[in-house]
């Protein structure tokens, strides 16, 4: 049995390449795709070219798409985080009987099929617009509400993480030393879980930004997100703009991801 | 005038009584010790000295002022924690500011007050560090400046030692203990390590079961323990079950007659004699001898920890001083005797 154990290590990392491999393989060939010069995706590519990137610009649909999905997006993760805090903190710190339940309440969206999610809102919301005759169906307003659900299960699970890590005897420090409960959360519990608060927000604006299922029942004529003028685009056409634009989409959020990681190590937090 | 009063303070959880009826004054400037075993109250009723504990009944005076319904953030107390509780995205200079912002001191004053705060515990040269960068014990050195520098009307400490190893809990033991004196301050620390309470107390109250035992000095706790709880807490003891059978005379369930000079009348009772107040080879003259059987011996160093039998339900230990030639071995046969005022006699079943 002479190298056995070697065997295994090498058996292990063909293993972990071919996962590795098979998880990068839709992104690298997106990425090659967006370069073809030909308009017909064919292979081997007839010769490669920029072509497609400035012809995004000439899609009204993609452009602004990608500007409703960034406007969605940011106020979805502000909204998701203004309701997160507060929960993440009465589920950490006010020792609730029932904050297992609670909790999991929170993460419910996580778990529910974002078809079925997307479904109920739709119901939801035309409910509410018989009711009210405030139009929300295909709203930006009611978009931005049905991604607020999107993020706040992100958002309260690492808040819940990082506020869980913390020591609350800084907080008694603090109280001891003359600080309100107020300027106690102002100065000591919010910077010691700032980590906690970017990362939640950045996982939640990269959820928000690529979903689709969701989006799908409540975007309006000449209102879609980039994700769903992407799918409306390919029932047309299969041209390399889809593959370009697509591309924008994947770069803005690994910059999201990059910048972040520079202020708070993303693999401590998640 | 007393700095710090607790007046019949209690607190309960539901039946439970964590506190009951304490009573104590502390005179400023004194440093008074609470010592007790784990859930005896002590931690609780420092808490409820800083605020975080409201107390169920009673009253809490601070400097004459009545702060029993105050909130932490409006009691001038400085709380030193078991766990330094520094705030981990300030500098040192940050943490030791904190306080003197929150009183609202001008910039130029407290940036003065919090480098004076850490001279007194030498680490002015570490101010612009951040915690993580310190050992433990800087931790903590640097956490009692940030309690220093406002000023408190009381330093409160959490068994601030029993992070620390050995070596440093003694050095930050005794920077608490100079600073303290230098100062003037009135301290209550909470321990449940005797010899620390011991090292650094005026005074000393032992609790157990969230009530006060005694209160007194070092020599008082030792040599005049209020009860058999007391007895057993502070340093060593042996402890003989029996009865008082007469004024001064005890009998212990061997049968072995002990004469005793206070204590209790005639009744059940248990006697406490300390290792070291029993000797070898007594004079005659001595009144309490009796003879036995060596069954163990432990070498200590100092003193040889001997355990003598003297009848089947009687058994003593005793210290024999480690001088050159001294030998005790197993199994050999003994006198040992006590003075009658060595004999401690608490009234109550064993």
């Amino acid at each position: 049995m002479i190298g056995s154990r070697r065997l295994g290590r090498i058996a292990l990392r063909g293993v972990a390449g071919f996962a590795l491999a098979f998880i990068l393989m839709p992104l690298v060939l997106v990425a090659w795709l967006s370069f073809f010069r030909q308009e017909i995706p064919s292979f081997p590519p007839e010769g490669y070219s920029l072509r497609w990137f400035p012809t995004i610009l000439d899609n009204r649909s993609f452009v602004s798409g990608l500007w409703l999905s960034i406007r969605v997006s940011v106020v979805a993760t502000a909204l998701g985080l203004a309701f997160a805090l507060p929960a993440s903190l009465a589920l950490v710190r006010a020792g609730l009987r029932l904050s297992g339940a609670f909790s999991t309440l929170l993460l419910l969206p996580l778990v529910v099929p974002g078809v079925v999610m997307g479904a109920a809102i739709y119901v939801g919301e035309l409910e509410m617009e018989l009711a009210t005759e405030w139009p929300m169906l295909g709203s930006t307003m009611g978009l931005i509400l049905a991604h607020t659900l999107i993020v706040i299960p992100w958002a309260v699970r690492l808040l819940v993480a990082s506020l869980s890590g913390v020591n609350i005897t800084i907080e008694e420090a603090a109280k001891n030393l003359g600080a309100t409960p107020w300027t106690t959360f102002r100065r000591v519990t919010l910077p010691a879980i700032r980590p906690g608060i970017v990362a939640g927000a950045l996982f939640g604006f990269v959820t928000s930004f690529g979903n689709l299922e969701v989006s799908l029942f409540l975007v309006g004529p000449g209102n879609t997100t980039l994700p769903i003028a992407i799918l409306q685009y390919l029932e047309w056409k299969i041209d390399p703009t889809v593959a370009a634009v697509s591309m924008v989409q994947i770069t803005l959020i690994a910059v999201a991801m990059l910048v972040t990681d520079r202020f708070v190590k993303l693999s401590r937090v998640v | 005038m007393a700095q710090l009063e607790l007046i019949d303070v209690s607190k309960q959880y539901g039946n439970v009584v964590t506190v009951r009826d304490f009573t104590l004054d502390v005179a400023d400037g004194e440093f008074t010790v609470l010592l007790g075993p784990s859930g005896c109250g002590k931690t609780t009723t420092l808490r409820m000295i800083a605020g975080f504990v409201e107390p169920s009944g009673g009253e809490i005076r601070l400097g004459g002022r009545d702060v029993t319904n105050d909130p932490p953030w409006r009691r001038n107390t400085g709380m030193v924690f078991q766990n330094y509780a520094l705030f981990p995205h300030l500098t040192v200079a940050g943490n030791v500011a904190f306080g003197l912002e929150m009183r609202k001191v001008e910039r130029a004053e407290r940036e003065a007050r919090a480098l004076e705060a850490l001279r007194m515990v030498r680490l002015d040269q570490y101010a612009e560090r951040y915690p993580r960068q310190l050992s433990g014990g800087q931790q903590q050195r640097v956490a009692l400046a940030r309690a220093l520098a406002i000023r408190p009307d009381v330093l409160l400490l959490d068994e601030p030692l029993s992070n620390l190893d050995a070596k440093l809990r003694e050095e930050v033991r005794v920077e608490i203990r100079q600073l303290q004196r230098q100062l003037g301050l009135t301290a209550i620390m909470v321990t449940h390590d005797q010899e620390e309470a011991l090292t650094v107390a005026d005074r000393l109250v032992v609790m157990d079961n969230g009530e006060i035992k005694q209160v007194g000095s070092q020599r008082d706790l030792y040599e005049r323990p209020a009860d058999r709880f007391v007895a057993g807490f502070v340093g060593r003891n042996t402890f003989l079950p029996g009865r008082v059978v007469a004024p001064g005379a005890f009998e212990s369930a061997g049968g072995l007659p002990v004469t005793f000079t206070d204590g209790p009348g005639p009744g059940p009772a248990v006697l406490a004699v300390r290792p070291e107040s029993i000797h070898i080879a007594p004079a005659e003259a001595e009144a309490n001898v009796f003879d036995g059987e060596v069954e163990f011996v432990t070498y200590l160093g100092p003193v040889l920890e001997v355990h003598v039998r003297l009848t089947p339900a009687d058994k003593v230990i005793v210290h024999v001083p480690n001088r050159v030639g001294t030998r005790v071995d197993m199994g050999e046969r003994i006198r040992i005797g006590w003075a009658r005022e060595s004999s401690m006699v608490f009234a109550g079943e064993a």
